[in-house]
């Protein structure tokens, strides 16, 4: 299987409404490194995620993958999981159907997801009836199943408590090291610093800045990005 | 003629028989085309959509008397399909009791997909899931609700009286039943069968009514 990767967006607009929420954009994004996209709300990050996975187009330009129908090899994790009203099993085994996977194996690896986020024990449970946690973290059994090359989560863990967040961090974690490419947008600094190689900070639809994490946080080349560090950190 | 007697009358319990039969054939043949109708215009998106939606649901409440006589017209031994011989037989009512509630069944369908749509939507097509195979998730998914709208057309089907009588003709013992006998046993003067029809037909409705609830609440603490 040829990989999908490097992802690249080519003079990529987006407006709707009348209103532009991305001006123009050029961005390559290759495998390994895991990206976060930090942005102030409004900032466009939702929509940018959107147009590479391909739930939107791009009003002009073009995002270009470099095999084409790429998309069983990469999957979506949104803030808040849509879940079947069907057992949590069967959740994962649809999106294997779904993705054109042969239906003697779909029971294997849909177990086998579900052992990897450490839900085998509710494999049988109503998916709709499980905690916020449990459903985000079938949300990921359901990406993993596929083994996708590269997994967009759009703020995984916004709605989630403490001892959520820390399991669906180390979901994510057993991703990058399998190899899957990680581009998550967060407002949690301390996840970006957590899970990411790189940032790429949005500010009104543009990419203001593109920097290694530890280069980031601590001196900021851009006052967008300043700006924004000292508002979500106020005592640093 | 006292009510007990009136409930022991092998007529009425045979007039009762053929109403069930005719209008649950009736909700079966139009769930199984209302339903996909619905979800489709509910998920797909083509010129023309908003005329659809709005003939569809002015349809909901299309009279009886107009479609027993467009089915009559079809039917009669002239019609189109006056070769089948169907025109004052049950299947004749079927027919009409179909057409009359498939709007009704289609356009609430159409409703609850399209709003389950909007929360499903994203998800679905990021699976990759596309078209009527997501039409199809979502009214599956959504299964219990929509037993609503199958009442609805139930409801509509057992209670009237226009259509049923111009395409079946009330004849006794064939094409007689509830809401038929009683517009005829009222005009004869014989209240007590139209009464006990009546109480009947109200039961029965109740009763699938209150079962169709017990299924949904049941499901929904199951489900969620």
């Amino acid at each position: 299987m040829s990989a999908i990767l490097p992802l690249r967006l080519e003079g990529v607009s987006f407006a709707a409404g009348g209103r532009t929420i991305i001006p123009r954009l050029d961005l390559t994004l290759e495998a390994g490194a895991s990206t976060i996209i930090l942005g102030a709300n409004g900032a466009g990050k939702s929509v940018l995620m959107r147009l590479m996975h391909g739930l939107l187009a791009p009003s002009t330009g073009r995002v270009v993958w470099s095999t084409e129908g790429p998309r069983r090899r990469q999957a979506m994790v949104f803030q808040r999981p849509v879940m079947l009203r069907r057992s949590a099993l069967a959740n994962v085994v649809y999106a294997l159907d779904a993705a054109g996977v042969p239906v003697g194996q779909q029971a294997r690896l849909a177990r086998e997801a579900l052992q990897e986020v450490g839900l085998s024990h509710v494999a049988g449970r109503a998916a709709r009836v499980l905690s916020g946690g449990e459903q985000q973290r079938l949300a990921l059994a359901r990406a993993w199943a596929l083994h996708p090359e590269v997994l967009f989560l759009d703020e995984p863990t916004a709605n989630l408590d403490p001892g959520a967040t820390r399991e669906i961090e180390s979901v994510i974690k057993a991703f990058d090291v399998a190899g899957t490419k990680i581009v998550m947008s967060t407002h949690n600094l301390g996840q970006a610093r957590r899970l990411g190689d790189e940032v790429i900070f949005l500010y009104q639809g543009r990419v203001a800045e593109r920097a290694p994490i530890e280069k980031f946080f601590p001196q900021p080349a851009s006052p967008e990005a300043a700006a924004f560090i000292k508002g979500e950190l106020p005592w640093a | 003629m006292t009510a007990h007697w009136i409930f022991a009358d092998p007529r009425l319990w045979q007039i009762v028989g053929l109403s069930l039969a005719v209008s649950l054939s009736a909700v079966v043949c139009a769930t199984l085309l209302g339903l996909p109708l619905g979800a489709a215009i509910a998920v797909g998106r083509f010129p023309g959509r908003q005329a659809v939606i709005v003939v569809l649901n002015a349809l909901m409440g299309l009279p009886p008397v107009v479609v027993g006589l467009f089915v009559y017209l079809l039917l009669s031994r002239a019609g189109p399909l006056g070769e089948l011989g169907l025109l004052f037989t049950p299947a004749a009512m079927v027919i009409a009791q179909t057409i009359l509630i498939v709007p009704i069944i289609a356009a609430l369908a159409r409703q609850a997909v399209e709003d389950a749509w909007r929360e499903y939507e994203e998800q679905l097509r990021s699976l990759g899931v596309q078209g009527m195979h997501g039409a199809l998730t979502v009214l599956w998914d959504i299964r219990f609700s929509l037993l609503t709208a199958v009442l609805a057309g139930l409801g509509r089907a057992s209670a009237e009286v226009g259509a049923v009588m111009i395409v079946g003709g009330n004849i006794d013992g064939v094409t007689r039943v509830m809401t038929t006998t009683i517009a005829l046993e009222t005009s004869k003067g014989d209240l007590p069968l139209a009464l006990g029809l009546g109480i009947v037909l109200i039961a029965i409705v109740l009763a699938l009514n209150a079962g169709a609830h017990l299924v949904k609440e049941a499901a929904q603490r199951r489900h969620g």
